[in-house]
């Protein structure tokens, strides 16, 4: 029984949103900066995942260029994102996501 | 079958460690459950037969930017854990679940209303190319531009990280040949103490070298023949 089930790209999909909704939940519930920022990571994975799924349902090499791009503007966001949470994190150390208006001028 | 396997194990991975992030009071401990959901997504591309980018999901995401974010976790010592069962705004886990479950509903609503399936024109994949081969062509042909902009981007992204990171200067002038002023220093004041030490005759000339070390710099000449007795000790 188990055999005959197949994996039909919604599922994939399925799996996808599931990640971006705790990503979103995650986003909006936790204060520390970091661990939002790595909410964040998790929901441009689950666009990944998505534009991975698409482009092998249409069977066009388009998504996975995507997702190249995706990689390169994350790894740009990351590392502008972590030196403000560095200058945050140096004027107030356990500085909460409210703090951010400190960095201001 | 093989594939089923595949995406129940890599897909629990994918959600425990996405549910290890948002429940994580330690830091490191959500960096950590991070990899694991991003292990799982590069199973779940291998299984959608985009292996180049599970190895550029390894490489990139779990070995540079998760390491990126415990170094900054590391070296911050912001390694101190949240307290996760109080709530500091009153109803802000009740209205964050409500807007995450719309996204979610939103999402698989839209999917649903497809029936799962994609609408567009089907491309036309050679199965006998390695995917690796038909990304690289379809990089720098149809995407060339693009992909010469995101060289821009990182560079921009590189400068904006030095700036912002930077410490503030305070206004500190280094001589070029200061520490090896200092040096110099320190041994005709080990020499002065010693002579000092010993209660010869030569005290004042002793004296004369024992100038703070700001002002030696400046004035090591005048001090040496102006002001001998000011400072000496009485030895």
């Amino acid at each position: 029984m188990i055999a005959a089930v197949q994996v039909t790209p919604a599922w994939y999909l399925i799996l996808a949103s599931v990640l971006f909704a705790i990503g979103t939940f995650g986003l909006l519930v936790r204060r520390n900066p970091l661990v939002m920022f790595m909410c964040v990571e998790l929901m441009l994975n689950a666009v990944t995942l998505t534009f991975v799924t698409f482009s092998r349902m249409l069977r066009d090499t388009g998504g996975q260029s995507t997702v190249v791009f995706v990689l390169v503007v994350a790894a740009a966001e990351v590392v502008v994102g972590l030196a403000i949470i560095v200058a945050l994190l140096r004027k107030r150390p356990h500085a909460t996501a409210d703090d951010a208006a400190l960095l201001e001028g | 079958m093989v594939e089923l396997v595949v995406f129940v194990v890599a897909g629990a991975a994918c959600l425990a460690g996405a549910l290890g992030v948002i429940t994580s009071e330690n830091p490191v401990h959500a960096a950590l459950s991070l990899v694991g959901t991003l292990f799982g997504i590069a199973v779940l591309f291998v299984a959608q037969e985009a292996n180049f980018l599970a190895a550029v999901q390894v490489i990139v995401y779990a070995g540079a930017i998760v390491v990126l974010f415990l170094f900054v976790i590391m070296l911050l010592g912001v390694d101190r854990s949240d307290d996760l069962r109080v709530e500091p705004l009153v109803g802000q886990r009740v209205a964050a679940a409500v807007v995450s479950l719309g996204v979610l509903a939103l999402i698989v609503g839209a999917l649903a209303s497809t029936g799962y399936e994609v609408t567009g024109v089907v491309g036309q994949v050679d199965e006998d190319v390695p995917d690796i081969e038909r990304l690289g062509r379809s990089l720098f042909t149809d995407y060339l531009f693009a992909f010469e902009i995101t060289s821009v981007l990182l560079v921009i992204a590189v400068v904006g990280a030095v700036l912002l990171a930077r410490r503030a200067r305070q206004p500190e002038i280094v001589e070029p040949d200061e520490a090896e002023r200092s040096a110099e220093l320190a041994e005709r004041m080990a020499a002065a103490a010693a002579r000092a030490a010993g209660g010869d005759g030569h005290g004042a000339a002793a004296g004369a070298e024992r100038v703070p070390a700001g002002q030696a710099a400046g004035r090591g000449g005048e001090a040496a023949g102006g002001r001998p007795a000011a400072e000496e000790p009485s030895s």
